[in-house]
């Protein structure tokens, strides 16, 4: 699907994505949003899902894959783990599951903060072309995007909207 | 002739000094370091970016702190770190500094950390490498004679703005021998390209360059004149030699008038950071009142000064 008429209401997708997640996620489990539309993603789970859900953010810019081939991109974030990582239940946050290559790079983050009793990922948006053997536990929508072009959160407000450009 | 820190893209590829590097590259850097002062708080000291790299600590000069923060840098961005203590190997045997860089070339050296006594050898390994087609070497000054120590100079930016957010509103005096200091240098052109409205030097005319106000800097010989409305203080060391030459008289009178003391320290706003690029000199250039008083940020300074260079490195090895 490439048309952009057809991409979702991302307030609706959210609402679905915390609808699966309510039944299934750990009371205390921490929620890390990887910058920056899963960190916007994680805080506003944080607020619908019932429980103790510590929020972190990870930046994955030191972790990425290709480093060696287009260098630092200016703009890294400190990654935030207000939580003891060790022995945790965290669910990984992201807008949009694509490679796979995000949630390898924020998986090995992780684990330099400690080693987590369990890790699940949730995504907006899964829209297919995986790299990586890497599957969302939980998933709002799924959508067949042509290659050429990318899916990009954006904020209006508080509001969460879907846009699309040219990769 | 381009600007031979960048490359064709104007990104930067060595770091040679601070001199005409363009604010937002210096921002940048400085921006980088936030989240590498992040890592040294964790578990795992480490990330994985400079993985599979060799950074060669190239000390023509002793230096031990400076090497020693090099090192540290570079071992958390997990590169393998090579020390070599030049001076008393190969060049006591007659071997050109430039052969030196190439028998290290072909040892894949991907960066070159340099200290040197003779201003300007840094510059000459960046060309070196330059036009023989070796542009994915980097080099880093670690300080080359009197010209340039460009990471401290960073270093002391970012401590500034870590703690006072902008340079736009701030005074900021730098005191002491600012005639040898590579430092002074380093940072006067960082605070400008960064819009500091007001940079001040204080020391004794035999400890000042000649026409240092062509730096854009403000020149008081008297200490208490200087120091009134500060928000930042750097103090420089006294090196123990300049003591023999006809430069000065004697640490005591030195530090009657350009030691800093907390009666001085008085003279500047009450939220002014004290700094110093160390080793200090205690009862030299500075009260021990007020070194471990909590106006000081020297020891801060320190820890800094590894992301920092761990910024300088990640950005130059991937353009």
């Amino acid at each position: 699907m490439s048309d952009p008429t057809e991409i979702p209401d991302a307030e609706a997708t959210l609402a679905a994505l915390a609808e699966r997640m309510r039944a299934a996620v750990a009371f205390d489990a921490a929620f890390v949003g990887i910058y920056s539309g899963g960190a916007w993603i994680a805080d506003r789970l944080a607020t619908m899902i019932p429980g103790e859900h510590p929020v972190g953010y990870i930046d994955v810019s030191f972790y990425r894959d290709d480093y060696a081939r287009s260098g630092l991109k200016g703009g890294a974030k400190r990654s935030e783990l207000p939580f003891d990582v060790e022995g945790a239940t965290i669910v990984l946050v992201d807008d949009v599951l694509y490679t796979g290559r995000s949630v390898r790079a924020a998986v090995n983050e992780l684990f330099d903060y400690g080693r987590p009793a369990r890790v699940e990922l949730a995504v907006l948006v899964d829209r297919g072309g995986r790299e990586l053997p890497v599957e969302a536990t939980y998933c709002g929508s799924r959508l067949a995007v042509a290659r050429g072009l990318s899916i990009v959160l954006a904020k209006d407000g508080e509001r969460l909207r879907f846009g699309v450009e040219s990769a | 002739m381009r600007n031979p820190q960048l490359n064709a893209q104007g990104e930067l590829t060595h770091l040679l000094t601070l001199e005409g590097l363009p604010a937002p590259i210096i921002r940048n850097i400085l921006d980088t370091a936030t989240p590498f002062v992040g890592i040294a708080e964790r578990e795992v000291k480490k990330v994985p970016l400079l993985r599979g790299k060799a950074v060669f600590n190239l000390f023509f000069e002793n230096s031990t702190r400076t090497r020693t923060t090099f090192e540290i840098a570079a071992k958390r961005l997990s590169a393998d770190v090579i020390n070599l203590n030049i001076g008393a190997s190969s060049t006591t045997k007659g071997e050109t500094l430039l052969d030196t860089v190439d028998n290290l070339v072909a040892m894949d050296a991907d960066i070159f950390v340099v200290r040197h006594a003779q201003s300007g050898a840094p510059h000459l390994i960046a060309a070196h490498l330059n036009a023989h087609g070796r542009s994915h070497v980097h080099v880093v000054n670690a300080g080359d004679g009197r010209h340039s120590h460009p990471t401290q100079g960073l270093l002391d930016l970012y401590t500034i703005r870590h703690y006072k957010k902008e340079f736009h509103n701030l005074t900021v005096a730098i005191v002491g021998d600012v005639l040898h200091s590579r430092v002074a240098r380093s940072l006067i052109h960082g605070l400008t390209t960064l819009g500091t409205p007001e940079v001040r030097v204080i020391g004794p005319k035999t400890l000042l360059p000649n026409k240092v106000e062509a730096l854009g800097v403000r020149v008081f010989h008297d200490m208490r004149e200087g120091l009134k409305g500060c928000d930042v203080v750097v103090m420089l060391r006294l090196q123990s030699e300049r003591m023999k030459g006809a430069l000065l008289p004697s640490a005591g009178e030195y530090f009657k008038h350009y030691g800093l003391t907390p009666d001085k320290l008085a003279l500047a706003k009450p939220d002014v950071i004290v700094m110093h690029p160390g080793p200090m000199n205690r009862g030299v250039e500075i009260d021990s009142a007020v070194a471990d008083g909590d106006r000081a940020v020297i020891l801060p300074q320190v820890t800094f000064g590894i992301a920092v260079r761990m910024a300088v490195m990640s950005i130059i090895a991937g353009n």
